[in-house]
């Protein structure tokens, strides 16, 4: 693929990644209560909008892998969620603060346990 | 609270709250691309699941219930937070559902047609973190304290 192919297939994920999360987004604007409204804040918003293309060009077996790997960053996904609702109720800081400095949690958590497992493999 | 939906609160982001919310999605959809491209598939899967968004999307909430509490006379910092909080424990329910999803996505390319596995890893997304979300509520108002 030249230069401007990959600049356009950037572009294109771009798009459909900023309309994906868009929606998602305001699905969770409109439920109440806001304890199901934030189920969208986890929804597959970033892997809807890539997954198709990464089929299409690198194939099944490579989104398949993709995949795989998603299962960690989703539980680490979930560990980061549960400290910032709790940290929030128990150290009156601000929501971004709090989101910002925890996601350290959800980086270590995910890639120390995938180092975990391919150096085990 | 009984659930259900608000369209009008849809009126309540402005409008350069809806531009950044897009311009999230698509950098992180692109940087997701660039390090599995980068670093491979194993590294790159991580990031489908990064929680890009949520940062800015708990700070909306909070500062949605504090504008609301403003326009009521009240100081509303404690609701916001509150409002966030909530919203980060209903992710984490959504997050359990997001590993469901990589399951099936993971565990059907190589069998099934690929759009039906993307429209079936949806379908178990929804229904692992809506059902999740009923247990815990269901829990929540039955249980005694």
């Amino acid at each position: 693929m030249g230069r401007r192919g990959a600049m356009q297939e950037l572009l294109v994920r771009f798009a459909i990644g900023g309309v994906v999360v868009s929606l998602f987004a305001m699905l969770g604007d409109v439920f109440r209560p806001k304890s199901f409204a934030g189920l969208f804040g986890a929804a597959p918003s970033i892997a809807l909008a890539t997954l198709g293309l990464t089929i299409a060009h690198d194939g099944k077996g490579y989104a398949a892998v993709e995949a795989r790997s998603m299962i960690l960053g989703a539980a680490a996904f979930c560990l980061y969620a549960a400290s910032v609702s709790w940290a929030l109720m128990r150290y009156k800081r601000s929501t971004l603060a709090t989101t910002l400095t925890l996601m350290p949690v959800w980086l270590g958590t995910s890639v120390g346990v995938l180092l975990l497992a391919l150096v085990r493999r | 609270m009984m659930l259900s939906v608000k369209l009008s609160a849809l009126k309540e982001s402005r409008a350069h709250e809806y531009v950044l919310r897009f311009m999230f999605g698509g950098a992180c959809t692109v940087l997701a691309g660039v390090i599995a491209k980068r670093f491979g598939p194993e590294v790159g899967g991580l990031f489908l699941a990064f929680p890009a968004i949520f940062p800015a999307g708990a700070s909306l909430i909070e500062s949605h219930e504090k504008r609301r509490k403003r326009e009521a006379g009240m100081n509303g910092t404690r609701r916001g937070r509150e409002a966030a909080s909530l919203d980060a424990a209903g992710a984490a329910l959504g997050a359990i559902g997001l590993v469901g999803f990589a399951a099936v996505v993971w565990f059907g390319l190589s069998r099934w047609n690929a759009a039906g596995v993307i429209a079936g890893a949806t379908a178990v997304w929804s229904l692992v973190s809506v059902g999740l979300w009923m247990l815990r509520r269901h829990r929540h108002v039955h249980m005694p304290r």
